[in-house]
């Protein structure tokens, strides 16, 4: 009961929002936000660190961009072909993949994303280092006009929430809890009886679909898709927004994007306030280093905080609700 | 002479810079399997002290005049020293844990350093001059072989050998190959093994260290030549498997020499071989060419 009234809450203050904030940026936020739980269904829920997931946001980005652009096919067949090029790409790379255990999943899934990255660069219909600007967002159904900030914003923030609708779904059916098997306890998901392999695949296309709709939708939004997005270190910063967060919490990753994909985007205001403060003139280009402070955040949360923000105060609110009692 | 419509001396100088690039293949995956098998940690960093190690040499010759061969000692210990600095501080808290964690600090490692060099220097490369003893070609009557180049390859071939010597026929490695198989009945045995792994992470990432100042004069001294290589790296690690000294040795200048020739032959896909070569090692043999998977 109390979890549907804060969902409500946060709800109703998503539908104020783009009248108190930026719509573009929410909608960068959503994107984003969506990107990472998507990840999370993967790296939080089976287990599996994947460091490839550029690939699928930045794949989709790019298919997305060219179908609007040179195709002039209409916004929901777009979105929806980006979508389904990020779950072919997913599968390809899944089905390598899960062939290796552990921390060789982890560098296979870079070395193919690598691989996808310099596709990218040496095909001309991504317009190489330019990449894909000016993407107009159309219509939706060929009646409702996109151009509008807040009608964009409302459909991007609709996707926003069926995508993480989904999520949640998956997390919490059987299908979810085998998932959940294999992360505790692979041999015994396999002794058991289960097609570990299977689920893992089923789990990385639903994942890297669901990450494509992330990058599909952000490349309306913004009208842009660049190599930034199939960068490797995209796939740093999706990995990023979940640690934060905290990893295998549903909300966590929603958390770490927008913490995340803020601090980017103040990180020269805060420099500038930090050079102030302790009067180190070094501060003032803050903005233009973003890697390292992202650096930083990526070494205290691993030395420090494991369990992210959401994941250290649902510890807390445990902690005390055991002590009450007594 | 022309073999498949290409001139001798383009494909053979092709496949001399291919295993060029492949004895840095060879001594950074080397350096990654050592580390793998002692510490349980993949060394994302290990591109960045590679890099590092390239700034060492130019910085030292551009601020403090110390030239090739004084930084080819030099270098690789201040890596070395900088890496148990790391290890120290950082790495040892997290054995106990996933290997997935030691994966995410040495990557937000990566990041501060590249962010470091990247905010004084930009991306643009410094260039480094060969060194005069090296400097020119020697006409081998059927190519001319640029000396550094054969330097570059004796070198890291010297450190592979070296280090197989080590830890496969010394008392020392035979220390250090008890304590990858289990530590806890080796440190029993009264070997500090916390400082081996100290002195194991600080001599994997010094043979990165080396790597990079034998790059230095080959291709430009930029804070991105690290993150470029590392990842084709860990192809070459996936592909050969840790288990093996020999096997990372093989791999890595087999993989060199296999882009050599595809920059020769298709040149189109000679930035994505390594990754192919991958993907068809995954599907007909996953542990990897002499991986044994546990």
């Amino acid at each position: 009961m109390n979890k549907k009234i804060c969902y409500g809450i946060f709800l109703l203050a998503l539908l104020v929002a783009p009248f108190v904030m930026y719509p573009v940026l929410l909608m960068k936020l959503l994107c984003f936000a969506l990107f990472a739980c998507a990840f999370n269904l993967l790296l939080g829920f089976t287990g599996l660190l994947s460091f490839g997931h550029a690939a699928f946001f930045g794949g989709a980005a790019y298919v997305t961009g060219y179908a609007i652009q040179t195709l002039g096919l209409p916004f929901e067949v777009s979105i929806m072909l980006g979508t389904a090029t990020a779950a072919l790409v997913g599968l390809l790379m899944g089905l390598l993949a899960v062939r290796r255990q552990g921390i060789y999943f982890t560098m296979i899934t870079l070395a193919l994303a690598q691989m996808f990255y310099f596709v990218c660069v040496q095909v001309p219909q991504t317009g190489g280092e330019d990449g894909l600007q000016g993407v107009a967002r159309g219509k939706l159904l060929g009646l409702l006009d996109l151009s509008n900030d807040f009608t964009m914003y409302y459909v991007v923030l609709a996707i926003a929430i069926g995508g993480f609708a989904l999520i949640v779904r998956t997390i919490h059916s059987p299908f979810g809890q085998v998932l959940k098997a294999i992360k505790e306890n692979e041999p015994r998901a396999i002794s058991l009886g289960y097609d570990v392999d299977k689920y893992k695949l089923l789990a990385f296309v639903l994942s890297a679909a669901l990450a494509g709709l992330a990058g599909s939708t952000k490349t309306t939004a913004l009208g842009l898709a660049s190599l930034t997005d199939v960068e490797w270190t995209m796939s740093g910063l999706v990995v990023l927004m979940t640690l934060v967060g905290g990893l295998g919490t549903v909300i966590g990753p929603i958390v770490g994007a927008v913490l995340v994909i803020g601090l980017e985007n103040r990180l020269s205001d805060i420099g500038e306030w930090l050079a102030n403060v302790t009067t180190i003139e070094w501060f003032r280009t803050l903005g233009d280093s973003a890697s390292i402070v992202i650096g930083f955040i990526f070494v205290v949360c691993v030395l420090l905080f494991r369990r992210g923000i959401v994941g250290e105060a649902l510890a807390f609110f445990a902690k005390s609700a055991n002590r009450k009692p007594a | 002479m022309e073999i498949f419509g290409v001139s001798s001396q383009a494909l053979l100088s092709q496949l001399m810079l291919g295993l060029v690039n492949g004895s840095f293949y060879a001594m950074l995956s080397l350096g990654l399997a050592v580390i793998f098998g002692l510490l349980n940690v993949i060394n994302f960093a290990h591109g960045a002290l590679y890099m590092l190690g390239a700034f060492c040499a130019w910085l030292g010759l551009t601020y403090f005049g110390l030239n090739y061969w004084e930084m080819l000692v030099l270098a690789p210990l201040i890596v070395a020293l900088f890496g148990i600095v790391i290890e120290r501080t950082m790495l040892r808290w997290l054995y106990k844990l996933d290997h997935l964690y030691g994966l995410l600090l040495t990557f937000g490692i990566t990041l501060m350093i590249e962010g470091v060099f990247r905010s004084i220097y930009g991306v643009s490369g410094q260039p480094y001059s060969v060194p005069d003893a090296l400097a020119g070609a020697t006409d081998l009557g059927f190519m001319i072989l640029p000396n550094y180049r054969a330097w570059v390859v004796l070198a890291s071939l010297t450190a592979c050998f070296t280090t197989w010597f080590v830890i496969e026929k010394t008392k020392l490695g035979a220390y250090l190959r008890a304590g990858t198989e289990n530590p806890k009945l080796v440190e029993a045995f009264g070997i500090n093994v916390p400082l081996m792994v100290t002195l194991t992470y600080g001599f994997g990432v010094g043979l990165a260290g080396l790597a990079g100042v034998l790059a230095a004069p080959v291709i430009q001294v930029s804070p991105l030549m690290g993150s470029n290589l590392i990842i084709v790296v860990f192809a070459v690690v996936v592909i050969g498997g840790m288990g093996s000294i020999m096997g990372s040795i093989v791999t890595g200048l087999g993989l060199g020499v296999i882009e050599g020739l595809t920059r020769v032959f298709y040149p189109q896909a000679s930035a994505t071989v390594v990754f192919i070569v991958m993907a068809i090692v995954l599907l007909i043999r996953p542990a990897g060419l002499f991986g044994k998977e546990k």
